[in-house]
């Protein structure tokens, strides 16, 4: 070997100093982006709603108008209505079943945690379509069950009500309770239990006044954000609201955009989901962030299942009564509509086709566009929204700006926004020229990529903070540059965590109705609105085959997740 | 000839103040540690003599060209060093080969010579056996390995470590501590070592740096270090040792119950007032009589209140009969005592450091 130090490559022997790296240009780039992406829109939404439609000057027109009309104000209250019911709903499913799960011997867990993840990757409106075939008024399955049964003329059971709507929203957003349920359970020792019972408490006594209390502050964090879930939702409250003549805030704001479009009004009438959102998740940090409940700590202790005796059956059986409602039962007609030349002719052999599908994938050629722009913009969404929450995880977790910390709020804030007032954020900032974005599958994009910024984001700043920063000193030392680094050890240290990430990004993204809704052009639907169109017509069969397609591709997305991620990587409590 | 100056470094985080003002040069070839507690600002200096930190005030030079000063600096990977980190940092992506090859690939070097030099390289530290491995299949002692080949081969400027040996078990520490004195031999990189465990300083280093709140307190070979400390935490830092207040009278050194002679001491005429001496329990004697005719070694007569012990010494803990000064010094396993015995202290003056 040669005695003499080696030297770099192009590095000038007598360099003079600098400070500025060249992967600088890429974070300012990416900075602008995010600034583009959650702040702009965000801002233009609250002019808006100041401004006249007009000339733009300032004015108070718009609240007054968006509130000063009782059907509005009814549309306000009925979002309420909706919200405080899913959660009260969502919580009496959830909270037994995470409990059972967690802390019971009752049998089939697996299957009734396969379910429940089956509950959560159902689109709320698809869940909507079948409790429609369930419970239509006369049509209905359950309705005809009820007249075969009882000989009366007419079924009992009517979707088409708040009630209905209740039931339909709490089976697809009780998995979050029972996510935060179910992690702060696994966290409870059960010393504490044993204590109690030591102390003379029966078993019952303690699940109600040392177990649950215990998790009381992850209940209402998941009943919070059911609330907050069905606040935001506009498909399934369309389908179901829309034939019930009930508005609620989403299908107003829907409404606003019929001709003429009035976007000023709408967003002066989106500041109140804003707020409450906004406030609910103050609220939330704040719950879960007391320190009285610092028992719920990260050192589980010893863990024993509670033996339920013949009560697990009894357990047993209502956990899968919440996966009936949830999955089974609207799955089982959106299937046999799916494959039926008409549904209502039953499950019989001569009733089986495929023409349905063979009709959206060969015959039909804007539903062929329509699931290619779906699968595109999710994947193109989940590309852009990591690498983004990556870049600027990267700027925060090195400090290489001054305020990095305002930059991962950002990342964050969208989470606080919901769908549909980001759309019309999107829309006032970048329907009108110079950009006039609106109708491509550009803002589509863009909207998804903000809107699910956050999910891409928590996961990349936390495999960030699993790689130790001296992996990529130890690449610079050695005269390799940052962006080296981040190309061939950080990168492929991340590959895994991020094909992970991409998949929470692209399963809500394929399946997003609200934020599409309003940005959609003839160009550049996607399933979604397709779905909601097909309500429209009432062609249910067509719809159910379109809606399994969307399913399927979902399915195998998630078990490619399960295979390389794990099991339970979309039941983690990932948010927040 | 200097390799390495640092010239006034500082560095604030916010308020509080890492390193204040270092000063510090090392010659072509050899090998420093810094040594110091937890927070004492070493790895920070370490980290800014990599350019991973700048620093506030002051600057790092190399070969008389100005590396890190307040207003700009060479990044990292600009200055031709190398690192060896606490955490190994073996990137688990590439084998055992592909992490040496590494930074030669950097330097643009032919396909066939970053082979032969790997194969050397992999060669001096025992791995070639190992070379197509993934990290995860490696022992802690091996990624060690691994490290060091990974930054010894490209011949860097200046080779930095920080706490490289930290994570290993004491047997581990104790072989690879020869072989980054093996290496440091074989291949005379100039090297900065950060450790907070004095035996593996003295082990290695030519000249040690002991570090205190973000300062050097002394510099000198691990020889002289010891012998000579120049400050109380050096010479608590480094071994143990009994700190005795004297007072200065005429020619005489005045101490609890016994006094020295001015003349006996190291450079003892330019004492004044009190002085505080640093006295290693290894450099006196207990003895069961005093030894008549000795009067350049004082002699006290002490009393032991405290003794354990240890295998390769006792440890005892002696006060003067008339005085309360408790002291601590080490016999030879046979020499035993009982507690509460008396015996003679015979103390060398030679041995006996004043410092501040």
């Amino acid at each position: 070997m040669s005695d003499d130090t080696l030297t770099i490559a192009g590095a000038p022997a007598n360099g003079f100093l600098r400070r500025l790296d060249p992967s600088m240009v890429l974070w300012i780039v990416m900075i602008a982006l995010l600034i583009f992406l959650v702040a702009s829109p965000t801002v233009r939404l609250l002019i808006s709603s100041f401004q006249e439609a007009e000339t733009g000057r300032l004015t108070l027109e718009n609240y007054r108008d968006a509130y000063f009309n009782w059907r509005h104000l009814a549309a306000l209250g009925n979002s309420l209505e909706l919200g405080v019911g899913v959660a009260i709903l969502a919580g009496l499913f959830g909270v037994p079943i995470a409990w059972a799960i967690s802390r019971t011997d009752m049998p089939l867990k697996g299957f009734v945690r396969i379910m429940v993840l089956g509950a959560f990757i159902t689109p709320p409106y698809l869940g909507a379509i079948g409790w429609i075939l369930l419970a239509g008024p006369n049509s209905g399955w359950l309705n005809k069950l009820w007249v075969a049964l009882t000989g009366q003329a007419h079924g009992i059971f009517n979707v088409y009500s708040m009630p209905g709507l209740i039931l339909v929203v709490a089976v697809t957003s009780f998995p979050y309770v029972f996510v935060f349920t179910n992690s702060a359970l696994d966290l409870v020792s059960s010393e504490m239990e044993d204590a109690a019972q030591v102390l003379g408490a029966g078993k019952l006594r303690t699940v109600f006044r040392i177990t649950l209390p215990l998790v009381f502050p992850a209940i209402l964090g998941g009943l919070i954000i059911s609330f907050l879930e069905a606040i935001a939702l506009f498909g399934a409250p369309a389908l179901i609201g829309l034939p019930a003549r009930f508005n609620v805030v989403a299908t107003q704001l829907w409404q606003f955009f019929e001709y003429p479009v009035r976007v000023e009004m709408a967003a002066a009438f989106a500041i109140p989901l804003l707020v409450i959102t906004v406030l609910m998740f103050w609220l939330q940090r704040r719950i879960l962030g007391r320190k009285g409940y610092a028992a719920v700590t990260g050192k589980g202790g010893e863990r024993r299942m509670i033996a339920l005796g013949a009560w697990r059956w009894v357990m047993l059986g209502y956990a899968l009564f919440v996966c009936a409602l949830s999955v089974m039962l609207p799955m089982t007609v959106l299937l046999q509509a799916a494959f039926a030349k008409a549904w209502g002719r039953g499950f019989s052999l001569d009733n089986l086709t495929l023409a349905n599908f063979h009709y959206l994938l060969f015959e039909q050629t804007q539903a062929q566009s329509t699931i290619i722009n779906t699968f595109v913009y999710a994947g193109a969404t989940a590309f852009l929204a990591i690498a983004l929450s990556l870049a600027i995880a990267y700027v925060v977790s090195r400090k290489l700006v001054p305020w990095s910390n305002v930059l991962a709020f950002l990342c964050v804030a969208p989470f606080v926004i919901p769908g549909i007032v980001l759309a019309i954020g999107f829309y006032a900032a970048y329907a009108p020229p110079p950009l006039a974005l609106y109708g491509t599958g550009t803002i589509l994009v863009l909207a998804f990529t903000t809107r699910f910024l956050p999910i891409a984001y928590t996961s990349s700043a936390a495999s960030m903070r699993s790689i130790n920063p001296e992996m990529e000193d130890a690449v610079r030392i050695l005269g390799g540059g940052r962006l080296l680094a981040i190309r061939r050890v950080l990168a492929p240290l991340l590959k895994k965590s991020l094909a992970g990430a991409w998949i929470l990004v692209f399963i809500p993204a394929a399946r997003e109705l609200s934020a599409a809704i309003f940005l959609v052009g003839p160009n550049s639907r996607v399933i979604s609105v397709m779905l909601f169109d097909l309500s429209e017509e009432g062609n249910f069969e067509v719809l159910a085959a379109l809606g399994t397609i969307l399913l399927v591709v979902t399915l195998i997305i998630a078990a490619v997740g399960f295979r390389i991620i794990g099991r339970d990587f979309m039941l983690r409590r990932s948010t927040s | 000839m200097t390799k390495l100056a640092l010239r006034g470094v500082e560095r604030r985080f916010g308020e509080t103040l890492a390193v204040a003002g270092l000063d510090l040069d090392v010659r072509p070839g050899e090998f420093v540690s810094l040594l110091g507690p937890s927070g004492c600002g070493k790895t920070t200096t370490l980290r800014m003599i990599a350019g991973f930190i700048d620093p506030t005030a002051g600057s790092i030079v190399m070969d008389g060209r100005v590396l890190s000063s307040p207003s700009g600096s060479l990044p990292p990977e600009r200055r031709e060093m190398s690192m060896i980190f606490q955490s190994y940092a073996i990137w688990p992506n590439m084998t055992v080969a592909q992490n040496v090859a590494f930074g030669l690939e950097l330097r643009k070097l032919p396909f066939d010579e970053v082979r032969r030099r790997v194969g050397e390289m992999l060669d001096v530290v025992h791995m070639s056996h190992l070379a197509e491995r993934y990290p995860a299949e490696l022992s802690g002692g091996q990624q060690q390995r691994v490290a060091l080949a990974r930054a010894i081969v490209i011949k860097p400027a200046v080779l930095l470590l920080d706490e490289p040996l930290s994570n290993l078990d004491a047997n581990l520490r104790e072989e690879m501590r020869f072989e980054i004195k093996r290496l440091h031999d074989e291949f005379r990189i100039t090297t900065v070592y950060v450790t907070h465990d004095q035996a593996e300083a003295m082990v290695t280093s030519d000249r040690i740096a002991v570090m205190n709140h973000g300062r050097i307190e002394q510099v000198d070979d691990p020889h002289t270090l010891y012998t000579r400390p120049k400050t109380r935490f050096v010479a608590g830092f480094i071994g143990r040792s009994n700190f005795l207040d004297g007072t200065c009278n005429g020619a005489e050194i005045a101490f609890d119950a016994f006094a020295v002679a001015r003349g006996a001491i190291v450079n003892g005429g330019a004492l004044s007032g009190k002085v505080t001496f640093s006295v290693r329990p290894q450099s006196m004697r207990l003895k069961r009589a005093a030894t008549p005719h000795a009067a350049d070694r004082p002699q006290v007569e002490v009393k032991i209140v405290e003794r354990a012990y240890l295998g390769e010494f006792w440890d005892y803990v002696v006060v003067p009969v008339a005085g309360r000064t408790r002291l601590r010094v080490t016999s030879p396993p046979l020499e035993v005592y009982q507690k509460g015995e008396t015996a003679w202290l015979a103390l060398d003056p030679e041995q006996m450091t004043p410092i501040v």
